[in-house]
């Protein structure tokens, strides 16, 4: 097997014993790496009882995959995966950095986490050997604080043990004080605010008592199926992001500014408008006031869309933090009514040491200065915070309170979802109306009302992940925006922002090219990407043990109110349009008219045992 | 052009972090992507700090001089002023290690032999791939033999704790414990 280090090491932290698990090539082949390999461990694990399984509890898995890809197309990445403590459904969360490729270059494919340890602790991989650590040092401290610490206590300790070179710091991955108290909303963490952020795998961390993950690999990356083939593709995808000079340039951060004004699809004020015309959020504010690295890359990167913000004086001094990209202006800025950049940095590098996911923290926070701002919820509720629009200070405070669980912070630690049902039940009203979420994830920040962007009408409702704005139901299912699309770079784990210059398959030859696999086209899209999604959509069908979604393909109520400004002001889908675009994606994708995907459909797909816990379960 | 020695200029500010120059030079060493056998290495003992750090070539040489073998597994390329390591004469001592005053040198995950920048017999893979991605952290400068006194290149083997702690102050407008 080509492009695989060929094992993967199963850690059950109740019982403190790793063992080496390997998968065959058949499966390898069917299911790939990263998220595609996630569905198929966690189907095949937990699938029988997938809605009694409390994502939160030991019996929930936690999976850290690599792909084949992982380490050889530009940008490195690893896919979190598990039971989504927010949909609980199955979602592949991926995250970039060297922890990774020193997993893969330490001779492992990926980690199964399983059970829970009795103390606070962390896993450290070195080559072979995988050792279950205490961690009660570093438990209950910041993400910036857990990183430097032990990052440096591992690297020095290497350099005592073993004295064959002076030791660089270990690739990592950690949760901040969000995970440990199990917020719903935090993110499984590495670098400075780089997240796995979708899903809610830093709760689920948390619920096992793990602190931090990190692997040291002295040994190559494995060997791959045509080196020269693939030398020759890496060359060609490195030029084409060459020069995709704005991308390069800019990354995601000149979109604060663009989405807004241009396409009247960015939340701003928790989605009650999707229209701003602040030039201060124009991405050259950013560059010319906070960015003190213009070009931040992780492994193999030829783009380094990431730049490093830093407010060096005035008011938020102190701040760290990436770009922000895109998704963190806007739920770290506009979403919350904050439109300078020195306050957008200040809150990212808050909620980055806190260990919250950004769009996720970003979208209940926005959902909280809703209520406030309707009298809904007051000061008193929030510990004498008066959550005012804009207000930097005011919002971190409460993002303390949801990190810690403290007060209101206990309900809004569950995710805009699970609080609005929570809140409302207590206020006796209807909150859902202002809970911007598919299937209990907070949606990305681009908008579908104006029309103008590119996620469909049907892209949330139908979407395996949910609100995830990076892998939306996407008709016709070949298309590059699609969720069929994004299972590739999910599943073979590499940077989706390296793909944007060339073609999905460009990326399917460089995936045989490393494996050997010799997929085609059609089969990546009607056999291996359907399959992964017919398995993510049968586990959010059944949910469980809280939120259900069998009959809830829905936008948020938000999405068919009338945007209140900009040039499509007055703009809001039609119900009927999305209701006919989901009928022709359930077609597309082999579901039936309630939305479930048919007998045949699993058999083709070779998931017949699905279907059979469908039928049970959903009493079909 | 023969006569012309070569150095490696590393602007650490400019370094994206990207490993691009391992990538590279593990490729054109091992044939294979190895980052821990690649010799330059990017450190990175806090995020966004990240700078390569690879064989400065010291007018004194050190490590040339700490070497215990009788001759010398470690010598000086007379055209590039690389330093060369012969691997069957290499004990595995670490003694270069220890006398390079960035500790530079590494003992190669294969086989326990000293592993050293060779400079690529003068055409240095890392920077050519550092500057097509138009990062110019690295970058080649060529000089005739006899004006090398003159350039202070003993600068760069310094430790990384030394260069994280400096650049750490530099970006992040004060000092940060790494």
């Amino acid at each position: 097997m080509r492009g695989y280090a060929g094992k993967f090491a199963e850690i059950n932290l109740t019982e403190e014993k790793v063992t080496e698990v390997r998968f065959d090539e058949s499966t390898l082949r069917n299911y790939i790496g990263g998220r595609g390999l996630a569905a198929k461990i966690l189907w095949d694990r937990l699938g029988e009882r997938w809605d009694e399984i409390d994502p939160l509890g030991p019996e929930n898995i936690l999976l850290l995959l690599t792909g084949p890809m992982t380490g050889f197309y530009p940008g490195g990445r690893l896919c979190v995966s598990g039971k989504s403590p927010q949909s609980n459904g199955i979602t592949g969360s991926t995250v970039a950095g060297e922890f990774p490729v020193e997993l893969k270059c330490a001779g492992w494919d990926g980690l199964i986490i399983t059970g829970k340890a009795k103390k606070p602790s962390y896993i450290l991989v070195k080559d072979s050997s995988i050792e279950i650590r205490d961690a009660t040092h570093v438990w209950g401290k910041d993400g910036k604080q857990t990183l430097l610490k032990l990052s440096k206590e591992v690297r020095e300790e290497f350099d005592k043990k073993y004295r064959e070179r002076l030791w660089r710091e270990p690739g990592m991955v950690y949760i901040g004080p969000a995970g440990e108290n199990k917020c719903r909303v935090a993110g499984v963490q590495a670098k400075w605010a780089h997240g796995a952020g979708y899903g809610g795998y830093g709760a689920v961390m948390g619920s096992k008592n793990l602190k931090a993950v990190l692997a040291k690999g002295t040994g190559p990356l494995p060997e791959v199926y045509d080196q020269a083939k693939m030398l020759e593709l890496l060359d060609q995808v490195r030029k084409a992001s060459i020069a995709n000079d704005v991308w390069r340039r800019w990354g995601t951060g000149y979109l604060g500014y663009y989405v807004g004004n241009v396409q009247s699809s960015e939340p701003v004020k928790n989605w009650q408008e999707e229209w701003h015309d602040e030039k201060s959020f124009a991405v050259d504010q950013f560059e010319s006031r906070v960015w003190v690295k213009r070009y931040w890359a992780d492994f193999g990167c030829p783009t380094a869309c990431e730049k490093l913000s830093v407010a060096r004086c005035g008011e938020f001094k102190g701040a760290i933090t990436d770009n922000p990209d895109y998704e963190t202006q806007a739920y770290m800025g506009t979403n919350l009514g904050v439109f300078t950049p020195e306050a957008n940095i200040f809150l990212n590098s808050v909620i980055e040491d806190l260990g919250f996911c950004g769009i996720q923290v970003g979208n209940v926070l926005g959902f909280a200065a809703e209520l406030y701002q309707r009298g809904i919820i007051t000061k008193d509720e929030l510990d004498g915070v008066e959550l005012k629009w804009g207000d930097a200070k005011a919002f971190a405070k409460v993002a303390e309170m949801i990190a810690h669980r403290r007060g209101l912070g206990d309900i809004l630690a569950e995710g805009t979802y699970r609080a609005a049902l929570k809140l409302g039940k207590i206020k006796n009203m209807n909150l859902l109306q202002y809970a911007v979420q598919a299937k209990g994830i907070g949606i990305g920040a681009h908008g579908i009302r104006s029309g103008l962007d590119y996620p469909q009408l049907h892209s949330y409702p139908c979407g395996a992940q949910g609100g995830d704005h990076t892998s939306v139901a996407y008709l016709p299912i070949t298309h590059p925006s699609s969720e069929h699309t994004t299972i590739l770079m999910d599943s073979g784990v590499y940077c989706m922002f390296n793909s944007f210059s060339v073609t999905p398959q460009f990326q399917i030859d460089f995936l045989n090219a490393v494996t050997g696999f010799n997929i085609s086209f059609e089969e990546w899209y009607n056999e291996i990407a359907s399959r992964v999604i017919a398995i993510q959509r049968a586990a959010l069908l059944l949910g469980g043990p809280d939120a259900k979604w069998f009959g809830s393909d829905v936008n948020p109520p938000r999405f068919y109110e009338p945007l209140p400004t900009g040039p499509c002001k007055g703009k809001a889908p039609k119900l009927e349009d999305v209701e006919k675009m989901k009928s022709e994606y359930y077609k597309a994708v082999g579901w039936n008219e309630k939305g479930v995907p048919t007998s045949d459909t699993l058999k083709k797909l070779g998931l017949s045992n699905v279907d059979s816990v469908l039928k049970k379960k959903l009493g079909l | 052009m023969s006569s012309k020695q070569v150095w490696v200029t590393r602007d650490f500010l400019r370094c994206s972090g990207c490993r691009m120059c391992e990538i590279s030079c593990s490729l054109s060493h091992e044939g294979r992507i190895w980052p821990e056998a690649s010799r330059v290495r990017v450190f990175m003992y806090a995020p966004g700090i990240e700078f390569p750090h690879l064989c400065a070539q010291c007018h004194d040489y050190p490590c040339v001089e700490a070497c215990p073998t009788k001759p010398k597994a470690l010598s000086v390329d007379e055209k590039t002023g690389a330093v060369i390591v012969n691997r069957e004469k290499c004990i595995s001592c670490g003694n270069c290690i220890r006398a390079c005053p960035g500790h530079v040198p590494f003992l190669h995950p294969k086989d326990n032999k000293a592993t050293i920048c060779d400079l690529c017999n003068g055409d240095p893979q890392c920077v050519k791939i550092c500057r097509e991605a138009g990062f110019d952290c690295l970058n080649v400068v060529k000089y005739d033999k006899g004006q090398g006194e003159a350039l202070n290149y003993r600068v760069y083997a310094r430790h990384p704790k030394a260069i994280a702690e400096g650049l750490t102050e530099l970006m992040f407008g004060e000092k940060m414990e790494v």
